[in-house]
């Protein structure tokens, strides 16, 4: 049992060590601007235009579902006018950034690291290699980049989308009155909750692209190794958004003075 | 110059080299020869620094590339070229984009003069017209045509073979050879072809060098090596299942 543990305790610091090397890699290729503007370009159209049909329909229906709880139980204590405070406060600070990382981990982390195994396994990142080309800077930068700015934009939008989707449904199914509706979430949702969500997004961005491309550099080989890799990086990303979520509230809670 | 020290490599508790010494000088052409799965090309990919020994050290032109890291190890690769056993183009790009793939970020080239090396590069693989095409539109052969194109653009001191007629038939493996020749030959590249087709190794090597039980077992001029009354060698050449067939 200790020597199963050892040797468990060894993968996972070893695996946490080898991604540290690849974001020092990452930011040493930042700071040499070895970026090719047109592959972020295109990674901007593939991680956040691409993903946007599956973004807006998570964050409408999010939206509504939460009006609608929401609005059940305030009724009971007829607060039934703070019920799209309640849904954007939620939206802005957890749900929004929350919900769209795990969705463009879905979408996105797979086909990162699909894409990078493939190449591993068929040894295009070795030609790569012998074209005197940093696979860093020219497959995983890129993507870096491109999901740290598409993740706070999408992020946006499903906020967006989640409170409009919501106000209709509280106005137009639920008949609760649009004006105290309306002004009850604008006195209680404030700039600070928009940032913690832009922020909270920007990270999730890193985090996707990161294990994406760390999981395809290191695929094992075949088929196998490619469906492996490619299951792990949306496994890893999701519970490392869900995980770093928690204490990035608490740790953005304690700066902006909510803790 | 490409010079081997000591070369080790395991994968796991598997040796796959041990102890391997060898010197190519510049504008030699070498075949490397032996058992599929006898670390051939690992010892290839060793020399171009796309894996790290676990002991000794590979020298190109009297500099150790053992120490150095990754990005370092880039001005070392700018002087090779290597064709890849799969082709290994680049399957989202067309065929003009993959053989001009080194050129993509320098500034001083323009498109008009990129496009003409190109043509240039497929020209001389015999492969004029094929800018557009996808690497999936092309056979195995033209794949590693193209392969090579992408090798020999930029006029790389060394030219690094892996296996480059396996999987073809004798008629495209013999077009391979003329084309490995004629590059060797105009480019006046060091040229070094890890092959276990013998009809391939004694054509496109000035020597020939074979790896043996993790070990380089021998090396000589292909007339030396093909007449050779060695039994292990003569086992590999004629192509022997069990060494006690063999007439010498």
């Amino acid at each position: 049992m200790n020597v199963f543990l050892n040797q468990r305790a060894r993968y996972v610091l070893s695996e946490l060590g080898q991604i540290a090397l690849l974001a020092r890699d990452i930011f040493v290729s930042a700071l040499t601007f070895k970026v090719v503007w047109r592959d972020f370009v295109y990674q901007i159209y593939s991680i956040g235009v691409k993903s946007q049909s599956v973004v807006l329909v998570t964050g409408a229906f999010t939206g509504m579902v939460l009006g609608a709880q929401t609005y059940f139980q305030f009724h009971k204590v007829k607060m039934d006018t703070a019920t799209l405070a309640v849904v954007s406060v939620s939206l802005c600070d957890e749900l929004g950034p929350v919900l769209t990382a795990l969705m463009v981990a879905g979408r996105v982390g797979a086909s990162i690291a699909a894409e990078i195994g493939t190449m591993r396994v068929t040894e295009q990142i070795d030609a790569l290699r012998t074209l005197a080309t940093h696979p860093v800077d020219y497959l995983v930068l890129p993507r870096m980049l491109a999901a740290h700015v598409a993740l706070p934009l999408l992020a946006v939008e499903c906020i967006v989308v989640g409170i409009g989707a919501s106000y209709m449904v509280c106005t137009q199914i639920l008949g609760i009155e649009p004006v105290y509706l309306w002004e009850n979430m604008l006195r209680y949702t404030h700039d600070v909750d928009i940032f913690i969500g832009l922020v909270k997004a920007f990270i999730f961005g890193g985090i996707i692209a990161l294990i994406g491309c760390y999981k395809g550099l290191t695929c094992g080989l075949g088929a196998e190794g490619v469906g492996h890799a490619t299951t792990e990086a949306v496994v890893f990303a999701s519970i490392t958004i869900l995980i770093s979520n928690f204490f990035l509230t608490l740790v953005m809670g304690k700066l902006v003075g909510l803790l | 110059m490409i010079e081997v020290r000591n070369l080790a490599k395991s994968f796991g508790a598997h040796p796959v080299l041990e102890a391997v010494n060898f010197r190519i000088e510049s504008g030699e052409s070498v075949a490397i020869i032996g058992r599929s799965g006898g670390g051939k090309s690992v010892l290839l990919k060793h020399l171009v620094g796309l894996l790290q020994p676990d002991a000794g050290e590979v020298l190109v032109d009297g500099e150790n590339i053992g120490p150095l890291n990754e990005r370092q190890l880039l001005r070392v690769r700018r002087k090779f070229g290597m064709v890849f056993q799969g082709a290994a183009l680049f399957d989202s790009m067309t065929v003009a984009e993959n053989v001009a793939f080194a050129f993509r970020n320098q500034k001083h080239q323009t498109a008009g003069e990129i496009a003409r090396r190109v043509a240039a590069a497929l020209e001389m693989v015999d492969l004029p017209g094929t800018q557009n095409k996808k690497p999936a539109e092309l056979s195995g052969g033209m794949r590693k045509r193209v392969g090579l194109a992408r090798a020999i653009i930029y006029e790389p001191e060394i030219l690094l073979y892996d296996e480059p007629t396996t999987g073809l038939d004798p008629i495209v493996s013999d077009s391979i050879d003329k084309l490995i020749i004629r590059v060797r030959d105009q480019l006046k590249v060091t040229s070094i072809v890890v092959t276990h087709d013998m009809r391939s190794a004694r054509r496109v090597g000035n020597r020939v060098m074979m790896l043996h039980q993790r070990k380089m077992y021998a090396s000589a001029a292909p007339e030396e090596f093909f007449t050779s009354t060695d039994p292990v060698v003569r086992q590999f050449v004629d192509g022997v299942a069990d060494i006690k067939e063999i007439v010498i």
